[in-house]
């Protein structure tokens, strides 16, 4: 309803765009989404894309052959064992170490967290080289292992061990924040209670951090099955003897056997997908209020 | 700068936090909104600030329709609660900082503006204090450096929102003198809100009090306190006692029995009365109540009745002269003094 | 009775009613020495062995210094690159509404789970000269594998998480008042995101670029594919490392494996710093 006031001063007539204030004008929001998601799907989707695009290149026969061809066979064995062997061990040690730091108080914990962490930070190649270092032919121990015929290096337990130091932190790395988030309270209670160490770990910790857990075991596990740069450097390569899946990849990739390069690739894709997919499904669980959750 | 407000409603999703408000405001005063939580009071400031947009209504600066003004064009000063200084700026580029995102054409020179922000660093009693972060102040520091912020833009209006609720009560106190003493020297039209009533009484020339997305009344501090015209404000300000009474040819009557109280129409309501506001009468028509404890209050009695029956008991407070006699078990008559009668309640 | 004090230690711990610490500790003490301590022994002595003078005509080596310096020049280049995206990403996901966030939010962990020989190849066969994105390039004659480009491609993928991971929870922290003090003030929304919410989630920045630098200088499988591996042009410091072993020469394949190892502790060291100056304003203000 339009009137003048009485010192003719100019009114405002018709609403004008609403401005928030803690939001960005129209425009820049859509300019600034369609850019984000354009440059996640650059980065991001299209190498997970085309690694499905390239395995499939030559038809899904073709496909099935690369995977069913022995040394592909062999390599999804040996990745298959080293997981076998390297995720259990690190769970154990994953769960202890983050009992130990959650539960207790005592001196040296960052140093104790800088030291499990430490496998996260330097370079695969570095991780592999220690091993080289400490078992290979010019080490101390080399000789020895040489006259009683133990071959550690370039055969499968090199191997186990340098997955093993890569993935040491994964478990450890999910579970100590998420113990030390829960706190003491529920074990002291349940020791009161009468409860001793075991049935206090698996009554009423472990069903705390069961996500947590899983989890963590899931990327312990992408992370062995796909590890390649401390792999690489141990294995000595031996088509069919020594390689990983990964190995195998490289493999095929340098004979210009691009198809079955990606055909064995896309199987460890799918295996970073699906932890991922277990990732979403999980946060949208604990999004609804089970166990764990600090957002408010 | 005078405000007024029109027939503002809000609602958030469905949910209606301002019922069709109106209010005016005069130029220079320093006015409170005050009620409990989810009076609409902090919404009614939001909405003058431009922090929220008014589902219908309209809100006037002067003569000039503010309504949809972005809050970046009103030139309003506002004062959040948890005073929302940036952390990572010393005291004196928070206090700059309004004027130093002016437009070139409007913005001082660097010289200038660091003048007037030391000048109203002054005005706030923090000299000395330029270099400092935020996390390095006392809360009564920081509310004063976010007043000292807001002044800077020299705002048309002067918007506060709980501003002492985060302080204890010695800092709570020396602060709300200074902020009227502040205001006595500034001349700024102030709106200020809160939930504590002993503040908005001291402070304001005017309290207006809220209920639930409504205004109850608005008035001087001895308005609301002495001439409460509804429940709501009787209550809420101030002790209280109310009673469910009947009206009978114009005697007002509690539990079948008269009190010697007239009021004009006929029919049931709430009596309302403080609890000093009563006398203790032997004889004659007044409340009787039996005594259930019995405290001291500084230079009175606080005194609990029962005023009700066996089965339904009806316990309120007065307060009686210390020399009355009141033991516990005995029964006391009084008679209200200054009292309303709240029709068909 | 009365005195005794409110926490007991029992050595170097506290005392707790929670049994199975020795246990526990015991297990983590043993792995963690088995696993890494003792590796970690064999580099340290290794390294020892080799003395000041022989690093010093080992790392004056050409073709050493050439590896080292295309490491970590395309991983800071990288690093920088992945925060001036990342950060907009990072806003994008805390702050916007869009269908299909929850999948993309996922998405952002991919390079994470990632093998990297996965990554690698699909990197190297998308830039290729012939690839899908390296046709685009080679139109305005712009070569991307086989040259540092294509490396900083690769690190530009592995870092991608480490920066938006970091700042989206300090992004979700945000107080909003602070953003409507801004406007009140007369800021507008440029202002507001340039000079109040930027310097805020500066020591995350930080962070994730630290965290981004640190592990693009160490990667390997995402790289070697894509990028030739011509020696003092794109040849990446661990693979130096590897083709030093496979001619036996340990010392100068640990020589290069200190100066990696340095680094990423001097980078650990930059973030703690990171956090403990952080902590300067964080405390409630």
């Amino acid at each position: 309803m339009p009137h003048e006031s009485p010192r003719g001063l100019q009114m405002e007539h018709t609403p004008r765009k609403w401005r928030s204030a803690t939001s960005e004008p129209l425009w820049a929001k859509a300019s600034l989404l369609i850019a984000a998601l354009a440059y996640l799907s650059l980065i991001i989707i299209l190498p997970l894309v085309s690694v499905m695009v390239e395995a499939f290149r030559n038809g899904a026969g073709e496909y099935l052959a690369a995977l069913k061809e022995p040394d592909a066979l062999a390599a999804i064995r040996l990745t298959l064992l080293v997981a076998a062997i390297a995720v259990p061990l690190n769970l154990v040690f994953g769960l202890a170490a983050s009992w130990a730091i959650a539960k207790f108080e005592f001196k040296g914990k960052a140093f104790l967290i800088t030291l499990i962490d430490l496998p996260f930070s330097v370079s695969p190649v570095i991780s592999g080289l220690v091993y080289v270092l400490l078992f290979g032919a010019q080490s101390a121990l080399g000789p020895w292992l040489k006259n009683h015929g133990i071959e550690i290096l370039f055969a499968v337990p090199g191997i186990v061990l340098a997955t093993i130091f890569v993935t040491f932190p994964f478990v450890a790395r999910e579970l100590i924040p998420l113990m030390q988030e829960q706190g003491t309270a529920e074990e002291e209670a349940a020791i009161t209670l009468g409860a001793n160490g075991w049935q206090t770990f698996t009554r009423v910790t472990l069903p705390n951090i069961k996500w947590g857990l899983l989890y963590g075991v899931l990327l312990c596990n992408a992370r062995a099955m796909g590890e390649f740069g401390a792999v690489s450097v141990v294995s000595g390569h031996i088509r069919g003897l020594t390689t990983t899946m990964p190995l195998h990849v490289e493999i095929l990739y340098n004979e210009y056997n691009l198809a079955a390069a990606f055909a064995v690739a896309s199987l460890l894709a799918l295996l970073a997908l699906l932890t991922l997919v277990v990732r979403t499904v999980l946060e949208i669980w604990f999004s609804h209020g089970i166990a764990g959750n600090n957002k408010h | 700068m005078e405000i007024r407000i029109e027939k503002i409603r809000k609602e958030f999703d469905r949910y209606p936090a301002l019922h069709e408000v109106s209010l005016g405001i005069k130029s220079g005063e320093l006015i409170a909104l005050l009620g409990p939580s989810g009076s609409g009071k902090t919404t009614l400031l939001r909405l003058v600030a431009g922090l929220e947009r008014p589902t219908t209504g309209r809100i006037f600066f002067g003569d000039a329709d503010a309504s949809w003004t972005p809050v970046q064009e009103r030139n309003v000063g506002f004062v959040f609660q948890s005073y929302a200084l940036f952390r990572h700026m010393t005291v004196l580029d928070n206090i700059a900082f309004g004027l130093t995102v002016r437009p070139k054409a409007t913005r001082p020179p660097k010289l200038e503006i660091r003048r007037r922000a030391l000048e109203l660093l002054d005005m706030v009693h923090l000299t000395g204090l330029e270099k400092r972060y935020p996390n390095q102040l006392s809360g009564g520091q920081r509310q004063r450096v976010a007043l000292a912020r807001a002044m800077a833009i020299e705002p048309r209006v002067l918007l506060l929102d709980e501003p002492f609720g985060a302080l204890d009560a010695k800092v709570r106190k020396e602060l709300r003198k200074w902020l009227r003493e502040f205001h006595d020297r500034t001349g700024h039209t102030t709106i200020f809100v809160t939930h504590d009533q002993e503040e908005a009484l001291e402070l304001a020339d005017r309290v207006v009090v809220m209920s639930q997305g409504k205004i109850e009344q608005i008035g001087s501090s001895d308005d609301v306190y002495d001439r409460p015209n509804s429940p709501f404000v009787f209550s809420f300000i101030g002790d209280s006692v109310n009673l469910p009474v009947s009206m009978a040819h114009g005697d007002v009557q509690f539990a079948g029995q008269a009190l010697g109280l007239q009021h004009s129409e006929d029919g049931t309501g709430q009596m309302f009365f403080r609890p000093r506001d009563v006398t203790l009468v032997s004889e004659g028509p007044g409340i009787t109540g039996k005594v259930t404890t019995s405290r001291r209050l500084a230079g009175a009695r606080i005194v609990e009745l029962d005023v009700g029956t066996a089965r339904a008991p009806n316990l309120i407070e007065i307060e009686v002269p210390l020399d009355a006699r009141a033991e516990r078990g005995s029964e006391v008559r009084f008679r209200p003094t200054r009292w309303k009668v709240f029709a068909g309640q | 009775m009365y005195n005794q004090p409110l926490t007991e230690r029992i050595g170097f711990r506290r005392h707790s009613v929670i049994p199975g610490f020795g246990l526990s500790f015991g297990v983590t003490i043993a792995w963690l020495t088995l696993i890494i301590l003792i590796p970690l022994a064999a580099l340290v002595l290794h390294s020892a062995s080799i003395g000041f003078s022989g690093y010093a005509s080992l790392l004056a080596d050409e073709r050493t210094q050439n590896a080292l310096g295309v490491s970590f020049g395309c991983a800071l280049i990288a690093a920088i690159v992945n925060v001036l995206f990342g950060l907009p990403v990072a806003w994008v996901l805390v702050r916007y509404r869009f269908p299909g966030k929850r999948i993309v939010d996922a998405i952002v962990d991919l390079p994470f789970a990632l093998p990297t020989a996965v990554a690698g190849i699909s990197l190297a066969a998308l830039y290729a000269k012939n690839g899908w994105v390296g046709q685009i390039f080679n139109w305005f004659g712009v070569k991307v594998a086989f040259t540092p480009a294509g490396i900083i491609v690769a690190l530009i993928f592995i870092g991608l998480p480490f920066v938006v991971r970091t700042v989206q929870p300090v992004i979700e922290e945000i107080d909003k008042e602070v953003e409507e003090a801004a406007a009140t003030l007369g800021a507008n929304r440029f202002q507001t995101i340039a000079r109040v919410i930027v310097p805020s989630l500066l020591p995350a920045i930080l962070t994730g670029f630290a965290l981004a630098f640190a592990r693009a200088a160490g990667e390997y499988g995402s790289v070697i594919f894509i990028a030739g591996n011509i020696p003092y042009v794109s040849e990446i410091a661990p693979l130096l490392i590897i083709i030093r072993l496979e001619e036996f020469n340990y010392a100068g394949a640990t020589a290069i494996a200190t100066v990696m190892l340095a680094v990423s502790f001097l980078m650990l060291f930059v973030i703690n710093l990171i956090q403990a100056w952080t902590r300067r304003y964080t405390n409630a203000a």
